[in-house]
């Protein structure tokens, strides 16, 4: 198991709360991390614990398998890339990206900067401030900044939150593509479940400070170890007892269930085109709400039409 | 547009009449002679500003401007720091801010006097070190220029905190861990980021406290005692024990030209950083 960064029933308690619980989590090197968590639910904490602008109360960070606890940001070997990027507004983008290398004491700067600044794609823009960048440059120019450090562990705080959706959507793919390409450890922060699917590897997801389930983004999406995390992930009915995503249950007009489902009758209550789907919303003989959700051809339904409900028992989510 | 007009009207009117005609008044009186006993005498002449050039003038305006830049930076090395202190303050920071304020709320001739009572050889100060036997005799802690700067860098200390607390409480608190972040210890952090941050607020309280000092005349006329004069004292003894309006009007212009003339240089390298 070569972890990059593990942490060890780590614990940050404030005078009114406890923000992170004792979490115990280990990142290996290369990974895709996501902290995912509704606010409030000590991600954003738990990655300044890392950071080292919080100091944790209890427990153990292990960066590259030495403890540092105890030694503060400027001599940890990580990197944040910051909410709203945090650029020096006094430095240009090549002042910007060099600030890191010049306190290091590094040498070849000049080509170190020019290589970071390829990296993200951001060749020309040199001698610009950071006043005079778009949204998504400014984005880069941060990530060059912590990349040309060569961190063990890259930090990223909410990194598409600042940007506009169109952008945010471009932005997600090239950062996965970029984490790829350099292949650094890259832990982030987000509250937005489809940032944390589409990019992560790994899901660790918090609430109330500790971690609820870590796994790949299909364990956590199909398999959720919790209601909380079942929920927070997406939509579920919760029928008979056992939770349901909505895009897992069929409609039945007519005709037999396929191999192995269930089926219910259910009376329509209702429905609400979406665009790219159609939720149609019923109840079942047992009164249990459903909400189905159905890609094409969608089916003209209308209040009060008797239905069946199928589903297959594999994508039943069971909780203790 | 006329309501415009009417809402700038008071502004107008207050400016033509409290800075405009003054100008224009001081402006004449230098451009004429000194009567026999004061006053003023036709024909128009540019004879009090050739004094101007005079050695001991010259002199004086010299010893203004060091002591002026003197007190600037002390009151900048004294500022900076409790400037700092108080934006990061959370729960204390209005209160210190009052304290700051604090001063303003007496007459500033009355606390300029304060310091005549600490400071003189029979003041608080001296009979307290003569008591305790740490010294024989008193201290001259008064008449020079020591306590003239003192008394300056006392007087508008308020002027550099403020502008300072200003530019710093502004500053993103993500900037200064984001230099942490990238490897720079406090110190280079503080030099590197914060202070170039707060140079508008450097910039601006240094201006706020050099023109006040240029121009003191209370303080050294009360902590200086007739060893050292100051632009202002010069100006206030042309108006009074000298009797020469002209001379002491064309004094009062080259002070104003001489500031105008440092504050748009400073002001035009603010607008060439940015």
């Amino acid at each position: 198991m070569n972890a990059i960064l593990e942490l060890r029933g780590v614990s940050k308690a404030f005078p009114q709360h406890r923000a992170v619980d004792r979490v115990s989590l280990e990142v290996k090197a290369g990974a895709f991390q996501a902290l995912l968590g509704p606010s409030g639910s000590g991600k954003t904490t738990l990655l300044r614990l890392v950071a080292g602008f919080e100091v944790a109360t209890e427990g153990d960070i292990l960066l590259e398998g030495r403890r540092v606890n105890d030694l503060p940001p400027y001599r940890r070997n990580v990197s944040t890339v910051f909410q709203n990027y945090a650029l020096f507004p006094h430095l240009t983008v090549e002042e910007n990206v060099g600030f890191g290398l010049e306190r290091r004491g590094e040498r070849d700067i000049r080509r170190k900067v020019r290589e970071g600044l390829e990296l993200v794609r951001l060749t020309g823009k040199e001698q610009r401030y950071p006043a005079q960048l778009s949204g998504g440059e400014r984005q880069r120019v941060a990530l060059a900044r912590s990349l040309v450090l060569r961190p063990g562990v890259l930090l990223l705080d909410e990194p598409l939150a600042a940007l506009d959706p169109a952008l945010r959507k471009q932005m997600r793919g090239e950062l996965k593509e970029l984490q790829a390409r350099v292949g650094t450890t890259f832990l982030f922060v987000t509250h937005d479940c489809e940032e944390a699917l589409s990019l992560a590897d790994r899901v660790a997801v918090m609430n109330a400070g500790r971690i609820a389930q870590v796994g790949s983004p299909q364990e956590v999406y199909l398999r959720p170890a919790t209601r909380f995390v079942a929920g927070f992930l997406g939509a579920v009915n919760w029928i008979e007892g056992v939770g349901i995503r909505p895009e897992a249950l069929r409609l039945g007009l007519d005709g037999a269930p396929g191999n192995g489902e269930k089926r219910r009758r259910a009376v329509v209550v209702g429905a609400t085109f979406l665009g790219n789907c159609l939720h149609v919303e019923t109840r079942l003989e047992s009164g249990d709400p459903a909400v189905i959700e159905i890609s094409r051809p969608f089916p003209a339904v209308s209040p009060g039409t008797p239905v069946d409900v199928w589903w297959h028992p594999h994508d039943e989510m069971r909780f203790p | 547009m006329r309501l415009r007009f009417w809402f700038l009207l008071p502004a107008r009117l207050g400016m033509t009449v409290l800075l405009a005609a003054p100008l224009a008044i001081i402006v004449a009186y230098s451009l004429l002679h000194r009567g026999p006993y004061g006053g003023l005498e036709l024909p128009w002449t540019l004879e009090s500003y050739q004094r101007l050039a005079d050695p001991l003038y010259l002199r004086i305006v010299a010893r203004s401007l060091g002591l002026a830049a003197a007190a600037t930076a002390l009151a900048l090395a004294l500022g900076f720091p409790a400037a700092l202190a108080i934006a990061r303050a959370r729960r204390y920071r209005n209160l210190l801010l009052q304290l700051v304020m604090l001063p303003f709320w007496s007459s500033f001739l009355v606390r300029t006097y304060a310091w005549v009572f600490l400071l003189r050889d029979t003041g608080l100060v001296n009979t307290t070190l003569l008591a305790l036997g740490v010294i024989r005799e008193p201290l001259p802690l008064l008449y020079h220029d020591g306590a003239v700067l003192l008394g300056l860098v006392y007087g508008y200390l308020p002027f550099m905190i403020l502008p300072l607390y200003a530019a710093l409480e502004r500053l993103d608190p993500a900037l200064e861990e984001a230099a942490a972040d990238l490897g720079a210890h406090p110190w280079a952090a503080l030099w590197q980021v914060v202070i170039p941050l707060a140079r508008p607020g450097i910039r601006a309280g240094s201006v706020l406290v050099f023109i006040a000092s240029l121009g003191a005349y209370l303080t050294p006329d009360l902590l200086g005692g007739a060893k050292t004069v100051m632009i202002g004292n010069l100006i206030q003894n042309q108006f009074t024990t000298s009797r020469d309006w002209p001379f002491g009007s064309a004094l009062a212009l080259a002070l104003m030209m001489l500031v105008t003339l440092l504050v748009t240089h400073l002001l035009r390298r603010d607008a060439e950083a940015l």
